[in-house]
């Protein structure tokens, strides 16, 4: 039926190519959304899909979405996009870094189609690329975690030692530091996206070697939920938490969070494409853009930590403060940008080392 | 270290350690009939869902323990109806479940995804839980890890100390033989199948609704996975069982614990997040390194259907 369907679709689209009134083609465009875990309720894939859904709702009546979920990266993944192309799909966004070589391919065999990837690196004449700056909403997490530590240690819950998670740690601590010069941040690496057991004993862990400030960089809810959980036996222990808004999960100590909003920058991309205007596209979009966002402080925040972290925010979104300004000294000592700089993107996107005041050890590759 | 922090240590190992001893136990039992049952991560995850899903609407853990058993023992009869009435491959059928299970579960936590339980306070044992680092590890936990305890020593009581232990072992070695003497190897194999059923089911129970009390897709984690490898590593020997469990659950606390100490030891966290797998491999491996007790052990019809009338 779906075959059925979609060579129906094709043939539509051939006559209506033929006819000379295609320009004024009053069909909806097909977009497709690719999602390496399931939508759920908070989370990456979550941030996505709300993405998609304001798109759907900017450009109403003039765009259908579709999406799969759950789309192992790898050779499933070309099969997906394959199916979402000869489905009817014109536009496809895949949303993990696996999905990079798959997509690449499929954007080669389809040349009149368009094809947006998360994360990654390998553009086309016909694929961009997309990411937000994930950091800058660290660093201002950071900085209210230094104000409001009082054992001056930070507890962070990691996946994977990859550039993107050590620009989150870091910038956090460079935050923290900015306001707390004794503050420490120790991380433990859990080595998986998702494992809500992992991820929560993990949270314990740190909490129980004396962290009061945690946050992490896993896809489930798990450590903002232990962290409410011993709020009630600390009461100056908080939580931060990452992807989406989760204070539903941490009413009382889950201060703010890292947001990532992808809506604008899909309906942008989705109206340049159908507009015939789009030139390729290479995003990495930060609070500027709207593409990063913290979550609404918790009651919790005092006043005047509020006012500052405002005052930070905005200087961020001028352009005034950049969460790597010099000096940033690394671990070791060596000093990686000096006084007066600030760390390039390059530098940024190859990021593979702690800075001065994470007090862990760096997983070696 | 303080005693604090072993205590602390001691805790969560034991809190790890418990829904691999649960989910274990069952498969031991499963295994001496000579089923194997690959299901174990399936049946877990639809334990897991139907728990949370009864207790967020009864409030009631225990119900929601219950009911994660109910549905781990269906689950495990729809296997028995596959691979023991009809007799299709136990590997293929117990994999089809395992896959399965995942899936269901998924579709039925649908409408649960964003709620979360109240944790459940442990059940602190008096007099016990007084003493000094042991107590608070070993005797405030929750009511299912000291009921793993008692399944433990019930499946290792019943197994070699029961007439009807040697019944089950004498259908897992020679179905032939028990069926000549006049029992149903199939029912028996079918009983055993949903007592791994049931202990899978309160495993996964564990885990949505005492360790955390939440339900998301695919929040197992593999941990089914681990139980059916710590069954073969424990050389069907219960006790075995809860050792490797513990050891598993230990060492992964113990990683984390080295990594969030903020000492800067020069031992990559790779090495130590696959610390928990070698260690337990390696140390069941030492223990039961005597060929004879592992064949002695091992259930010689393992896997293989019974036919009564071939």
């Amino acid at each position: 039926m779906q075959r059925l369907k979609s060579s129906i679709t094709l043939l539509g689209l051939g006559l209506l190519a033929a006819s000379p009134l295609a320009a004024a083609d009053p069909a909806p465009t097909q977009v497709g959304f690719v999602y390496v875990s399931p939508v759920g309720d908070a989370g990456w894939t979550y941030q996505h899909d709300q993405g998609r859904k304001e798109m759907e709702k900017a450009l109403a009546g003039k765009v259908t979405t579709k999406f799969v979920e759950n789309v192992p990266e790898g050779a499933d993944a070309e099969r997906v996009v394959r199916q979402m192309i000869t489905g009817g799909a014109k536009i496809v966004f895949t949303t993990s870094f696996g999905y990079m070589n798959a997509t690449e391919k499929v954007a080669v065999a389809f040349p009149n189609n368009f094809f947006f990837h998360a994360t990654g690196y390998k553009t086309g004449k016909n694929m961009g690329i997309y990411n937000a700056r994930f950091y800058e909403g660290r660093y201002l997490c950071g900085v209210i975690a230094g104000k409001m530590t009082k054992s001056h240690i930070a507890g962070y819950v990691a996946a994977f030692p990859i550039p993107e998670v050590l620009q989150g740690i870091n910038a956090f601590t460079e935050g923290m530091r900015s306001v707390d010069p004794k503050a420490e941040v120790r991380v433990i690496w859990v080595n998986s996206w998702f494992d809500p057991g992992k991820e929560r004993e993990a949270a314990l862990t740190l909490i129980s070697q004396g962290a009061d400030m945690i946050t992490h960089h896993t896809d489930s809810t798990a450590v903002v939920q232990a962290v409410e959980e011993k709020h009630k036996e600390n009461a100056n222990l908080y939580s931060f938490s990452y992807h989406s808004d989760m204070s539903k999960y941490g009413p009382k100590s889950c201060l703010t969070g890292t947001t990532h909003l992808w809506g604008d920058f899909y309906t942008r991309v989705v109206k340049e494409v159908m507009a015939g205007t789009w030139k390729g596209t290479n995003v990495w979009g930060g609070m500027k853009d709207g593409m990063i966002k913290l979550a609404p402080l918790n009651a919790a925040v005092p006043a005047p930590v509020k006012t500052l972290v405002v005052k930070l925010e905005k200087e961020i979104i001028a352009g005034k403060l950049h969460p790597f300004d010099g000096p940033v000294i690394a671990q070791d000592g060596k000093e990686l940008v000096p006084k007066g700089k600030s760390m390039t993107d390059a530098e940024l996107g190859g990021m593979n080392y702690y800075v001065k005041g994470v007090a862990s050890t760096l997983p070696k590759n | 270290m303080a005693p604090g922090l072993v205590s602390a240590v001691l805790f969560a190992t034991v809190v790890a350690g418990t829904p691999l001893i649960l989910t274990a136990l069952g498969e031991l039992v499963t295994e001496k009939s000579g089923v194997l049952n690959l299901g174990a991560e399936g049946i877990m995850s639809v334990g897991a869902v139907a728990a949370f899903a009864v207790t967020i609407h009864t409030g009631s853990p225990l119900l929601g323990v219950l009911a994660g058993m109910v549905a781990g023992m269906a689950m495990s009869v729809l296997f028995g109806f596959v691979a023991l009435t009809l007799q299709a491959n136990q590997v293929a059928s117990g994999l089809a479940l395992s896959i399965f299970g995942v899936g269901l579960s998924a579709f039925v936590g649908k409408p649960y995804e964003s709620q979360t339980l109240e944790s459940v306070p442990p059940l602190k044992i008096p007099l016990l839980s007084k003493i000094p680092v042991l107590g608070h590890a070993l005797f405030e936990q929750q009511a299912l890890v000291y009921v793993s305890w008692i399944m433990l020593l019930a499946v290792a009581w019943f197994l070699y100390r029961t007439r009807w232990g040697l019944v089950l072992r004498a259908v897992g070695e020679t179905p032939v033989a028990a069926h000549a003497i006049g029992y149903n190897v199939l029912r028996i194999r079918y009983l055993a199948a949903m007592f791994g059923g049931a202990m899978a089911g309160i495993g996964g129970a564990f885990l949505s609704v005492f360790y955390t009390p939440l339900w998301v897709e695919g929040m197992v984690a593999g941990r089914g996975w681990i139980s059916l490898a710590l069954v073969v590593f424990a050389t069907w020997r219960p006790l075995r069982v809860m050792l490797g469990a513990y050891l598993f659950g230990g060492a992964m606390i113990t990683q984390m614990f080295v990594q969030g100490s903020g000492l800067r030891l020069d031992i990559p966290a790779q090495f130590l997040s696959a610390l928990p797998y070698l260690a337990t491999v390696v140390v069941l491996v030492l223990i039961s390194r005597n060929r004879s007790t592992i064949r002695l052990n091992s259930p010689a019809s393992l896997g293989q259907p019974f036919m009564p009338d071939a």
